[in-house]
């Protein structure tokens, strides 16, 4: 006992142990979000999915990471064998990082820092590095070209998603999201979605420019995440994998891990930019740190599990139609809605 | 050595370590993944000395953007498979003559200033400086502000027309 508070006491020990939090929540998220996946996917197309592990393959996880674990580790000869092991760390610390401002509950954020969502939005750009990385390190022409694909998808959806970040910014005028939160902790009506804390003549006026730009938010997060419709990185019939194409074992366990780890963080980001992240819809009820968590956790698996839904709906979007979107589409109307909001929080 | 010094030595080794990478580095590559690791220190040491939005905006504008600029042009560039552009040693006399120069201009502003030293985690005062610098500049610095926005302006318009001429012929 006089160790535990011995080393809490600990400055560096702590700073250590506040940071691994985190991981101790993405790590069964992941396993439970790869079944879930499997099984809407295969319920949506009319199949049964896993059935032989377990009941209805709740085992069947385990038994993946199992298999992963045990798989050989392959370094092709003619990659570049440095670069080729270091990518699959850099792509996880990328999305990892981003989760150090994420707050879970009134009690638990990482870092309650003042520039969250500006941090955030900075972080990722460690993912896109790391995916460059491994599709030249690969030295093959197909996870070349995914992960320039996927780079270049992932830096021109960042301005869309950056300006709808900026519109919510101007509404709750902060950018530490614990405090973004705490905001819209009086209820449901009290989300941003609906307008915030401002006067009900503002709130009606401002809703649907926020409908508009969460819907441009969500769309350029599905992007980011490289998940169909926005899928061309990886578009099997092109590019058999995309970046992580030589990848194997151990290491594509690594990058697989990022991205359904990416896949909670933009969830959670919608959560906590539009609908009050940790915060009760019913005001004081239902409230307190543990109760925070379990809100924060259920609102952001409801958008991981849209984004399931949309993914085995739509079909791919070609690369035209991608840029397209991106920059005629999204941007202009992004940039009109954070001016009109701007005109509206003035007058 | 406390925590606040152990975290200073560990961003200037990595900055310092990863920038000799990029300039003796003979793969362009290398130098280009490297400069990650320089300009993610830099952040580093922006964050110890308490400036959080100059950190979170140097990995954002050189992390995010032109860091993969470089990387996109390298790739685009390099065969992965046949060619390997390399860097090799020219003009010996000039680039030592103005690195003389610059080394002598660094010295100089480094034994002249009257450095602020912050040694302890209790120096570093929890406070934005968003607000400051977003204050500042839209009162005091709004011209270069205008002006940068002008350039930018300028840059995104020439883009387009270059990119525009192209598809035309």
């Amino acid at each position: 006992m006089e160790f535990i508070t011995s080393a809490l006491e600990n400055q560096i020990l702590l700073t250590v142990l506040n940071a691994a939090l985190p991981l101790l929540f993405i790590l069964p998220y992941a396993l439970v979000t790869i079944y879930i996946e499997m099984k809407m996917a295969a319920h949506m197309q009319n199949r049964l999915a896993y059935m032989q592990t377990g009941y209805h393959g709740t085992l069947q996880p385990f038994a993946d990471i199992v298999k992963l674990l045990q798989k050989e580790d392959i370094i092709p000869t003619a990659a570049d064998k440095f670069l080729f092991i270091l990518a699959p760390y850099l792509v996880f610390v990328g999305t990892y990082a981003s989760f150090a401002v994420l707050p879970f509950s009134s009690a638990y954020a990482g870092s309650e820092l003042d520039l969250g969502i500006f941090y955030l939005v900075a972080a990722s750009s460690l993912v896109v590095v790391g995916i460059l990385m491994a599709g030249w390190a690969s030295n093959n022409k197909w996870s070349l070209f995914g992960a320039l694909r996927s780079a270049a998808q992932i830096v021109s959806y960042e301005i869309p998603a950056a300006l709808a970040i900026l519109g919510v910014v101007m509404i709750a005028g902060t950018m530490n999201l614990q405090t973004l939160t705490s905001l819209q902790s009086g209820g449901i009506h009290e989300w941003i979605i609906f307008g915030g804390t401002l006067p009900l003549g503002h709130k009606l006026a401002l809703i649907p420019f926020i409908v508009v730009l969460f819907v441009i938010y969500l769309i350029s997060s599905m992007a980011e995440v490289n998940r169909t419709p926005f899928d061309i990185p990886e578009a099997e019939s092109e590019l058999v994998q995309g970046y992580n194409t030589e990848y194997s074992g151990m290491k594509f366990a690594i990058f697989y891990l990022a991205e359904y780890a990416n896949l909670f963080l933009v969830s959670a980001v919608a959560v906590v930019l539009f609908f009050g992240g940790w915060a009760s819809p019913f005001g004081e009820l239902m409230s307190g740190p543990l109760w925070g968590t379990f809100w924060f956790v259920t609102k952001g698996m409801l958008f991981v599990c849209l984004n399931i839904w949309l993914r085995w709906t739509l079909p791919r979007m070609r690369v035209d139609q991608l840029m397209y979107v991106s920059w005629k589409v999204m941007t202009p109307f992004a940039l009109l809605c954070v001016i009109v909001i701007g005109f509206i929080l003035v007058l | 050595m406390n925590l606040y010094d152990i975290i200073f030595y560990f961003f200037a080794v990595v900055t310092v370590g990863s920038a000799m990478v990029v300039v003796f580095s003979k793969k362009i590559v290398y130098s280009a993944f490297a400069l990650l690791f320089t300009f993610f220190g830099v952040a580093g040491i922006y964050v110890l000395l308490n400036a959080d939005f100059l950190a979170i905006t140097q990995l954002l504008v050189y992390v995010g953007g032109i860091l993969v600029l470089i990387l996109f042009g390298v790739m685009l560039t390099t065969n992965t498979v046949t060619i390997d552009i390399k860097s090799g040693t020219m003009n010996l006399i000039p680039a030592t003559i103005v690195i003389a120069l610059l080394a002598g201009m660094l010295g100089g502003i480094f034994w002249t200033s009257d450095w602020f030293m912050s040694k302890q985690f209790g120096d570093i005062v929890h406070t934005t400086t968003t607000t400051e610098i977003g204050n500042a500049l839209i009162t005091t610095h709004v011209l270069p502000f205008e002006i940068a926005s002008v350039v930018l302006l300028v840059a995104v318009v020439g883009a387009a027309m270059m990119a525009r001429r192209e598809r035309n012929n």
